[in-house]
């Protein structure tokens, strides 16, 4: 009970606020039929971890993860479902995949199932329940986490970084046309 | 929770009703402020504007035409409010408080003024300090962009979703820019709160981040803060002579006002920004006057604010507007490496002069090898293997059309077109 202690109501109000706020935005993501609000409702459900992160005293992750997630890779979202222009109501009516549904249907219920047996069947070794403090003796958030990535983790950053970078020159490669005939020809008509 | 209140000194003694009446004063005052200076903003750049222009401006309303604003919101509030057919109901009406709200909050960071003492509680002048404050200005921004984008796609309309698609692309990339400047004076700083960030600069000039930092970061600052504002010579967002009016032009009555309220809201707020971050905030001269000593960083800080806000309006009165694609060249090809490389030297002489050097030379072969490769790039731009041509060169629809159904297209009149044009 003493887990419980150091809880106070703002505390709880605002953990069920955010949790609210995720939640509904995750089903919203699900029920939404034009991608647009979907992707709205992701930006809720980002912003809802956000507050969680705030309430968690992690103010470093709670700006970064509205700055990145919601400023920039979700607006990176929007902007393909504007371009592609699939921001129309969704026919929903007819299954893409013949079979589709009932096959996911079965799947998740065979999940659900198994993950229940295991909780009925399997043991685990549990240790105490885990609890988190304060930062203390640290020089802040951003001091802490900036040490913490640019030494005991670096190699894991370092190996992040090299990723994206592998994924940027991807997309360009990607993104180049081999030839592009139709619009060449013209250009070239047109300068001589 | 009690960390976030801990690091504002006026919670030390916890939460009474006297520190909650002066939390609520300070919203209410700088929400009150804000609007105010909103006003007075809108008329003053239309009087400072009319006036480079050799015209009178606003001189009806009041003295001097000062209460044209107040005029303008009341006929804009008693307007229709039309909400197209062809709308997205629900995402056109939330897109203009999407703007509004950021615009508010980044106020709330920014530190007005020293710290006064009132009924035994100290507290800044200043509606919050967060510790991670300066990123809350980025995060702001960064929602502001929703609000331009869905605006412009809930609209229905074609010239609208162009514009939002201008101006989130715009705004994006230029946030790049904005930020690596930001961790600049972090740097120099060493913090992210902005009343820290104003204590570092308090001792004379020589301590501005202006000058700590080496002056290129403002500039760069300050062109990316233009950009991400949509302000001149960067608001290709609302090319009239292009885009009718920019996403807002399906909008009218309070909708369209809360876009104006927020354009303007932004300059100021963003001026205040640039004056935290590189001009001391409230810092100068302080005359030793008892009892109202406070007064003096406040009227630095108002000072310091107009001079940026009149240069927004001189950009607006003296420069052209540019070009989309030389807009992306600015932001991409040189803003971008230039704020990246500035921050690696900065970052590089507060360790010790010999990583200086070594990161100078390392910036120099940077700075061959990226123009070497942009000059490969502007040759290929024109071959076959380019996605398109530059927009100068790309053929117009209606040509290629007409290639493909006639065959052979009469390009003479097209040939003449073009010499016209170069």
């Amino acid at each position: 009970m003493n887990l419980l202690a150091a809880v106070t109501i703002p505390d709880v109000a605002i953990f069920v606020l955010s949790a609210a706020l995720s939640l509904a935005g995750a089903v919203g993501i699900l029920l939404a039929k034009n991608p647009v609000h979907a992707a709205l409702s992701l930006v809720m459900t980002l912003f809802g971890i956000a507050v969680a992160f705030i309430e968690l005293q992690a103010d470093f992750l709670a700006a970064v993860q509205i700055i990145v997630y919601a400023g920039a890779i979700v607006v990176l979202f929007l902007f393909v479902i504007m371009f592609l222009g699939v921001d129309k109501r969704e026919d929903l009516s007819v299954e893409p995949i013949v079979g589709q549904r009932s096959t996911a249907a079965v799947l998740v219920l065979g999940l659900m199932a198994s993950i229940i047996a295991l909780g009925f069947i399997g043991h685990f070794e549990v240790g105490p329940a885990s609890q988190t403090a304060e930062l203390t003796g640290g020089a802040g958030n951003v001091a802490d986490l900036g040490r913490a990535v640019f030494t005991t983790y670096l190699f894991a950053f370092e190996a992040t970084a090299g990723l994206l970078v592998i994924a940027v020159i991807g997309a360009v490669v990607l993104a180049r046309k081999p030839e592009a005939k139709a619009t060449a020809a013209v250009v070239e008509e047109g300068e001589q | 929770m009690n960390g976030l209140l801990a690091a504002d000194h006026l919670f030390d003694q916890g939460l009474t009703l006297a520190v909650f009446i002066i939390v609520v004063v300070k919203v209410v005052v700088a929400f009150a402020v804000l609007m105010g200076a909103v006003t007075l903003m809108i008329w003053f750049e239309r009087k400072a504007i009319s006036d480079m222009q050799s015209r009178i401006g606003p001189n009806r309303v009041g003295p001097w035409g000062l209460l044209q604003t107040l005029a303008d919101g009341i006929k804009l509030f008693f307007k229709e409010d039309l909400i197209p057919a062809e709308s997205d109901r629900f995402v056109f009406k939330l897109a203009p408080y999407l703007v509004v709200v950021p615009a508010f909050l980044i106020f709330a960071v920014i530190p007005v003024g020293g710290s006064v003492t009132i009924a035994h509680h100290t507290f800044d002048l200043q509606v919050a300090d967060p510790p991670m404050g300066i990123l809350l200005v980025l995060a702001c921004s960064g929602i502001a962009v929703y609000g331009i984008m869905l605006a412009g796609w809930a609209s229905g309309s074609k010239y609208p979703l162009m514009s939002s698609v201008r101006a989130s692309a715009q705004m994006v990339s230029y946030e790049a820019a904005l930020g690596m400047n930001v961790v600049t004076v972090l740097l120099v700083c060493n913090s992210l709160s902005t009343r820290a960030i104003v204590d570092a600069q308090g001792g004379s000039f020589f301590h501005w981040n202006l000058i700590t930092t080496g002056i290129v970061p403002f500039f760069l600052f300050l062109i990316a803060a233009t950009a991400e504002l949509n302000r001149p010579p960067f608001d290709v967002v609302e090319a009239d002579s292009e885009l009718v009016g920019g996403f807002n032009t399906e909008y009218s009555s309070i909708r369209f006002a809360l876009f104006y309220l927020a354009e303007f809201m932004n300059t100021i707020t963003m001026s205040a920004v640039m004056v935290t971050l590189f001009f001391g905030g409230p810092a100068g001269p302080v005359p030793n006057i008892p009892h109202i000593k406070w007064i003096f960083p406040i009227l630095w800080f108002t000072g310091k604010v107009v001079a940026f806000c009149y240069m927004y309006i001189w950009f607006r009165a003296a420069l052209p507007r540019m070009r989309y694609d030389q807009l992306m060249d600015l932001g991409w090809k040189k803003l971008i490496p230039a704020s990246l490389a500035w921050m690696l030297l900065v970052a590089a002489a507060l360790t010790s002069w010999r990583w200086a050097l070594i990161v100078l030379a390392g910036v120099f072969i940077g700075w061959i090898a990226l123009t070497q490769a942009f000059e490969i790039g502007a040759d290929r731009e024109l071959s076959d293997a380019s996605v398109l041509p530059s927009i100068g060169q790309r053929p117009l629809p209606g040509r290629v059309l007409r290639r493909m159904t006639d065959g052979d297209a009469p390009l003479d009149d097209e040939a003449s077109d073009e010499e016209v044009e170069a």
